[in-house]
Parts: structure tokens; C-alpha cells; sequence
């Protein structure tokens, strides 16, 4: 493999994340307060309109996989009695925090001073975080829970149930652990700064329904989530680097480019793809590399709406500053209803025009992969268009079988020609 | 006992449609394990129905082509239990908040029977009365407009009290059971009581408080039951899915005395009476927040996990803990590591496998167990 490309936007992004550990590992030195929390439902314009700094376990979780370390990491926790059944994720925060808890940026992450549990879309969440208590001993908790859109709409008084909460727990403690007051107009500045980031995240995402699609919505796509999702929602250096970003889209689709990939500009496109589910982060950029090679591209993914669910219209609104966070969460992918999740999936492949798509079932995650099979089957019955069904896992590397899996891709995208051959 | 062991495997659940053919227009609901509020199933005259699986009774054909190896067992069985015409008897389901596999099964049921009734109870974790509580009210009054529309009556705060009042008694002959059964578990063996709890996912609750009632009277002139050099253990981890009846008798026959367990919990859920006065939906919500059982699917807001479980040890003069886990139980998986630390902090001995609802093999369980029984035995300090 040739050296590895980078667009201007991921150096602009690699620089942001590291900033952010670097501000994490000083953080208590310089008397700044850290919250952990989680990336669906996280309320990070709340947390940080009181100064605080965000730690994502998530996050670092899949960095450590992306940096091979996780497989270490899930065997020191399993080797502390966690099963061999539970999300690795878990189990790979737990490992890192038993080896040291040393991020990404190879210097220790702080101790948390408060947990900001938010509830949303999966239960594994909850068991998580109560994980940490004990790991941490006295360290607060604030709880969310964020109630399920089993119907795929948000009730009132669900919305109602959300903002109680905030007043009645979250801002409390994080005003607590802060030593300030609870400043709105503050948090009105950031949600705005939030729903300008969000505009151009949707147009970039959007972008993928052009021939051929300048953007790889999955591979691709987790990139360009990474501020939005994660830490920097609400700041003034996301919307900058959205603004980078769709400069850099525009110029590709002007240029009738496709997407970028590690190893330089993609070929052509032979294939477009809708997917459902996680990627695998253990080997990222093979699991990438199956598709590029044969001209696969993922126009629209559903792992690109777990931190919510933009492209349908959804905007934070600086006017209802924490009904427009309840909505926010209330809103996160997994946390809808599984028929939601196929309609909306259904018309991905329709409005992006999809040849096929792929179901990716990652084994740690049930709040994603219970009824996936089902999905597979409704969806290829509604649309006519065939689908691919993967297993492999988040970050445990012992499930990613990779002759396997490149055997099922090739077999399928033969599939799609001869599907073609026959309609032509 | 032979009518409750009857009712517990019953996979066709005649049970309950000889209930629903003894009435015009009878209905029943059918509910996922953990807590559903069935008082007011039975308030607007319908039976509440517990579906525990297939147990290790059924075959299943169709059921493991909607999930993944790695998904636990209980979800499967009972998607077979619909496919094959098995609960073409209920009205309705509902799906408790247990866990990311019941939650999603919930979506699943509503695609596969888009015509029947299919709710997913979402029970809040912030125990605050005027947020949690608030919550928790308003998603009871759906369900109890559902509930009328579905069975034509008007559920009147009347006929909630008495109903309340009627689950009431039977969570109190249940706690008699459970009290008599940690006293002496020789007259009142785990083996026997099993069947007798899983009778109630059937029975109305009138029924099965007559049952219960009958067996406590009659099982003590069991001249022959004599107590045993036993292990007393409390059995954790079974809260969902259920093991096997053989699995029980294995534990009981390797030498221990099961005084408590989490085995149909939502039998019990509500550990004290529901008032029976004042608002009835006011008394439900009051009970759920402040007097529920403590499992794994339930936020611990005082953060001290295990406290419940080493309670349970010492209440019931327990002498060891066993964990017993379905396979691929998410709650009861995670759970088990904080639960294992709060015992070792107590100096409370335990071991731990895991069970599928169709383990069909118990001899490396009953090694173990047994093992585990002859170390508290031979070893403990008492």
C-alpha cells in the first residue's frame, strides 16, 4: 500500500482531536473540570457552556482500535471477570483504564468529575458508566435517560421527561462540578454555532446523491461526523472545519471527482451502496480497501446518524435552547424504532440511488444488530435491491475474518453485475 | 404440583385459551419478562399472559434466521412461539425495558404482526416523582386508554383499586412462599416452587394466589421431606430468560439449598403493597419508584450495586452466591463483574456459569455446584 493521503479537512481534524487530548492529559493541572460522557445524546454545547471538557469513552475505544491496542485491552478486562459476550467497547475502556488509561496521543487521561450518563439509544450505556463508578469510587453521576421512539415519533411528554432532567439533575451537577451558574445565553451562542456546522454537514452528506458520489459516506463519512459527534459541537473551530470540508467536496464535485481514499483518489464508480450498522475499527482501512479496489462506493450510511439524525431536518434551535437538546437526543439513530429505521433506509437506497446495500452486524452492539436480519430481508422485499450481510465487531480484533469477508464482497458485487447483465 | 408443572411447560399455552373460551370476548395480553404494570391488563377484564420463551420444549426452526449467533436465546424461542400459530391467542404484546434485545424485538413484533397490538414499556430510571414519576404516569395512562379500547372497558379508578388489591394478595402469598420456602428450603424446594411461579404466567392471579396458597398448606404434610447437609445459596443472574427446570433440580441435587433467586422477577417486582386508596395511577407510579426489585436492567442511582444482593445473602441466611447468566445477557453479563467486587468485599463466597433456556447437559453445572456447595461446607467459618 502507497503511503497514506490525507485531505486539508482530516490534517485540520487530526489537529483539533489532538489539541483537545493534549488540553484533557493538563486538564486537572490546570484546574479544568472533565466530564465523560457518551457520543449519541451527548449534550456537549451544556457541558462545555460551563467550561468543562468532554472525555467520549466511545471515542477513545475506537481510537484504540484503529491503533491495534484494543485487543490488549479487551483481554486485561476479561482477564477482571467481564464475559467474553459483552460489547467490547466496554471491555476495551475497561482494559485501557486498568493498563493506565493512556489516550490516543500516548499521554493519561484524566480521572472523570462527573458522568454524565446520557441514556440513549442503548442500554449497554447504563451498564457502563455504573462500571465506572466503581472503577472511579466516588466520582458523581448524572443520569439521562432518554426515553425509545418505539413509535418513531417524539411525544410530548417525552420531550417534557428530557428537559425535567436537565434542570433537575444534569445542570445541576455540572454547575456543581464547575463552581459556575448556569449561563443560557451562553448555550443560545453555541447551539447556534452548532446548527451552522450541522448545514454543512447535511450539504457534504447530500453530496454522495451525485454520479459518481464525491464523498465515501461510510469510510469517508465517520471522518467527517468526528467534530460534530464528538467534542466540538458548538465551537467555533467545527464550523470552521465544515466550512473546509465542503469547500474541499464542492471542488471534487466540480471536478466530477469521486471520493478520496488512503491510498489517493478512488477510481471509478462502479457501485453505489447504502449501509446499516457500525464499522469494524480494528482493520479499518482493509475492511475500506475491499470496496475501493472494486469500485464500491457507500453513498449513505445509518452509523453516520448515531449522533443525530441531521439529514432529516433536524437543527439545534438557540430558541428552545433544552427542548432542542431533548429533541436532539430523543432523535439519535438508535434510538428509533427498528420499522423507522428500516423506512429511513428504504429511502436511502431510493434517494441515493443505490445498487445494493450492506448490512454490517457488529457483535458488541445489540442496540444496532437485534432484528438487523430482519431489516435485511424487509428491505430487499420493499426496494428489489439486494443486500449484503456481514459479521465482524467493533474493536475486537479475533471477529474480523478477513478472507472471509472478501470473499463475500467480491461474490456479492458479481451478484450486482449479473443483476445488471440480466436487466440490460 | 402436577398442574402447575403441567401449566409452566405448556408451550401452547392451553391454558389460556380455555381462560379466553370461558367468556365472550375475552382478551389476553402477553408481556416480556421484568415488569409490565398488569394490574391494569386485569383492571380492564383481559389476562396477563408471561412469555418466558420456549424453554427447552421447542424446536426451534424459524426463529434463528432473525438473529445472530450471538443474540441470546429467549428473543429466538419466543419469535418461534409466534411463527409457529403458538400465541395467535394474544391480543396484544408487550415489551418491558429490559434490554437493546427486547427493546429491538418490540420493532420486530410490530413488523412481523402489523395488525396486533404491540407496546414497548419504557420505564423511567430517574426515580424522582415529579420527573420520573411524572413520566411514568403518562406513559400509564396510554396504557390503560390502550387497554380499554382493545377490551371495550373502561378502566375505572374502582375497578384499578381492586385490581391492585387482587395483585397485591398475590405478591403476597408469593413473599409467604418465598419466606417459607429461605426457612426451610427441605419442605418448599426450589424445583417445586419454579413450577409453581411459572403456573402464574398463565393463571389469572386469582388462580394462581389459590394455588400457591394450597401448596403452602400442603407441602409441610410431606411427612417424608427432611432437612439435608445443604448449602443455603442465592441464585442471581435469571432475571429474563429462564433456565431449565433440570437445571434447578441439578443445583438442588449437587447440594445446595436455593433460599433466593430472580427468577420471574416481575412476579414480584413491587416488593410492598400498592396503596389501594387515593389515585390508583398515582399509587402504581409511587410503587414502581420506590419499592421495585433491583436487577441489572435498573439504574442504581445510590451507585452501591450489590447492595441488594448481599441483603438478600444475609436476610436469607445465605452462605454463598451462585451466578447463573444466560448466555449473551447483556444486563446480567455487565452486572455480574460489580456485583462479584461487592461480594468479595463482604467476604460472601460465590461461583459463577452461564445457561441457555435449552441447556440440556448439566453435568459440569452439577460438578460445579457441587464443588461450590462442599467448600461452604467444608470450609466456611460457621
Amino acid at each position: 500500500m502507497s503511503a497514506i493521503r490525507k485531505e486539508d479537512s482530516m490534517l485540520l481534524q487530526k489537529q483539533m482531536i489532538s489539541d483537545h487530548y493534549d488540553r484533557l492529559a493538563s486538564a486537572h493541572d490546570e484546574g479544568q473540570k472533565v466530564v465523560y460522557t457518551f457520543v449519541p445524546g451527548n449534550l456537549n454545547e451544556l457541558v462545555r457552556s460551563f467550561g468543562l471538557l468532554p472525555v467520549l469513552p466511545e471515542i477513545n475505544a475506537l481510537q484504540s482500535g484503529l491503533r491495534k491496542k484494543s485487543g490488549e485491552y479487551i483481554a486485561e478486562a476479561e482477564k477482571h471477570g467481564h464475559s467474553e459476550d459483552v460489547c467490547t467497547y466496554v471491555k476495551c475502556d475497561i482494559g485501557m483504564l486498568k493498563k493506565g488509561n493512556i489516550g490516543p496521543t500516548g499521554r493519561q487521561l484524566p480521572k472523570p468529575d462527573l458522568l454524565l450518563l446520557s441514556y440513549t439509544g442503548c442500554f449497554t450505556f447504563l451498564k457502563w458508566f455504573e462500571l465506572l463508578r466503581e472503577e472511579y469510587g466516588d466520582v458523581p453521576v448524572a443520569m439521562l435517560h432518554v426515553p425509545y421512539q418505539a413509535n418513531g415519533r417524539i411525544e410530548p411528554h417525552q420531550r417534557d421527561y428530557v428537559v425535567q432532567q436537565m434542570r433537575t439533575e444534569i445542570i445541576p451537577k455540572l454547575e456543581q462540578v464547575s463552581g459556575r451558574k448556569f449561563d443560557e445565553d451562553r448555550l443560545r451562542d453555541m447551539l447556534r454555532l452548532s446548527a451552522a456546522a450541522e448545514d454543512d454537514l447535511v450539504w457534504t452528506l447530500e453530496s454522495a446523491k451525485k454520479t459518481p458520489s464525491p464523498i465515501d459516506a461510510y469510510f469517508g463519512g465517520v471522518h467527517y461526523i468526528g467534530p460534530i459527534f464528538s467534542a466540538f459541537r458548538g465551537m467555533q473551530s467545527a464550523v470552521d472545519y465544515y466550512t473546509a470540508l465542503r469547500a474541499e467536496v464542492q471542488e471534487r464535485l466540480d471536478n466530477g471527482q469521486g471520493p478520496v481514499t488512503p491510498e489517493g483518489p478512488m477510481g471509478k464508480e462502479k457501485y453505489r451502496l447504502v449501509v446499516e450498522g457500525p464499522p469494524n475499527w480494528t482493520s479499518f482501512r482493509e475492511f475500506w480497501k475491499m470496496f475501493y479496489d472494486e469500485g464500491a462506493v457507500f453513498v449513505s450510511s445509518t452509523y453516520t446518524k448515531v449522533g443525530g439524525l441531521y439529514d432529516r431536518g433536524f437543527r439545534h434551535d438557540p430558541d428552545h435552547p433544552l427542548e432542542t437538546l431533548a429533541d436532539y437526543c430523543l432523535g439519535c439513530y438508535t434510538n428509533l424504532g427498528l420499522p423507522t429505521r428500516v423506512d429511513l433506509l428504504e429511502q436511502y437506497i431510493a434517494d441515493y440511488n443505490a445498487d445494493g446495500f450492506l448490512v454490517n452486524s457488529v457483535k458488541s452492539c445489540n442496540s444496532f444488530s437485534v432484528g438487523q436480519l430482519m431489516m435485511l430481508r424487509q428491505l430487499e422485499t420493499r426496494t428489489g435491491v439486494p443486500g449484503l450481510f456481514i459479521e465482524n465487531d467493533l474493536v475486537d480484533p479475533r471477529y474480523f475474518s478477513a478472507a472471509n469477508i472478501k470473499n463475500r464482497i467480491e461474490s456479492y458485487l458479481q451478484m450486482l453485475d449479473q443483476k445488471r447483465g440480466v436487466a440490460a | 404440583m402436577q398442574r402447575a408443572q403441567n401449566l409452566s411447560e405448556d408451550i401452547d399455552f392451553a391454558a389460556v385459551t380455555e381462560w379466553k373460551a370461558r367468556g365472550v370476548g375475552r382478551k389476553a395480553i402477553g408481556h416480556m419478562p421484568t415488569y409490565v404494570p398488569r394490574e391494569l391488563i386485569h383492571a380492564a377484564g383481559m389476562l396477563a399472559v408471561g412469555i418466558t420463551g420456549g424453554g427447552d420444549k421447542l424446536e426451534i426452526i424459524r426463529g434463528d434466521a432473525y438473529f445472530q449467533s450471538y443474540i441470546c436465546r429467549i428473543p429466538r424461542s419466543t419469535i418461534e412461539l409466534a411463527l409457529s400459530h403458538r400465541l395467535d391467542m394474544l391480543d396484544g404484546m408487550l415489551f418491558p425495558s429490559i434490554c437493546d434485545v427486547i427493546r429491538n424485538l418490540s420493532g420486530m413484533w410490530s413488523m412481523i404482526f402489523p395488525d396486533r397490538y404491540v407496546h414497548y414499556v419504557d420505564v423511567p430510571q430517574n426515580f424522582d416523582t415529579e420527573v420520573g414519576g411524572r413520566f411514568w404516569r403518562r406513559e400509564l395512562e396510554t396504557l390503560r386508554h390502550d387497554f380499554a379500547q382493545l377490551s371495550g372497558v373502561a378502566i375505572d379508578d374502582e375497578a384499578l383499586r381492586a385490581s391492585i388489591a387482587v395483585y397485591n394478595e398475590n405478591r403476597h402469598v408469593i413473599r409467604d412462599l418465598y419466606r417459607a420456602r429461605s426457612e426451610r428450603p427441605w419442605i418448599f424446594p426450589m424445583s417445586e416452587v419454579y413450577y409453581l411461579l411459572r403456573a402464574g404466567n398463565v393463571l389469572p392471579p386469582e388462580e394462581h394466589t389459590s394455588l400457591l396458597r394450597e401448596y403452602l398448606a400442603l407441602a409441610p404434610l410431606e411427612t417424608s421431606r427432611r432437612d439435608q447437609d445443604r448449602s443455603r445459596v442465592v441464585l442471581a443472574g435469571m432475571f429474563c430468560e429462564q433456565p431449565p427446570h433440570g437445571l434447578v433440580m441439578t443445583l438442588e441435587r449437587a447440594g445446595c439449598y436455593v433460599v433466593n433467586d430472580d427468577f420471574l422477577l416481575g412476579l414480584r417486582w413491587l416488593q410492598d403493597d400498592v396503596a389501594t386508596t387515593g389515585d390508583p395511577l398515582d399509587a402504581l407510579v409511587d410503587a414502581y419508584l420506590n419499592h421495585s426489585a433491583m436487577s441489572a436492567s435498573r439504574y442504581a442511582p445510590d451507585g452501591d450495586r450489590g447492595r441488594w444482593l448481599i441483603d438478600s445473602v444475609e436476610r436469607n441466611r445465605a452462605e454463598g452466591v451462585i451466578f447463573a447468566a444466560a448466555s449473551f445477557c447483556d444486563p446480567a453479563l455487565l452486572d455480574q463483574p460489580m456485583l462479584v467486587a461487592a461480594l468479595d468485599r463482604s467476604g460472601i463466597p460465590h461461583t459463577e456459569f452461564k445457561f441457555a433456556e435449552d441447556t440440556g447437559q448439566f453435568a459440569v453445572i452439577r460438578e460445579q455446584a457441587g464443588t461450590f456447595s462442599d467448600s461452604i461446607r467444608l470450609w466456611s467459618e460457621a
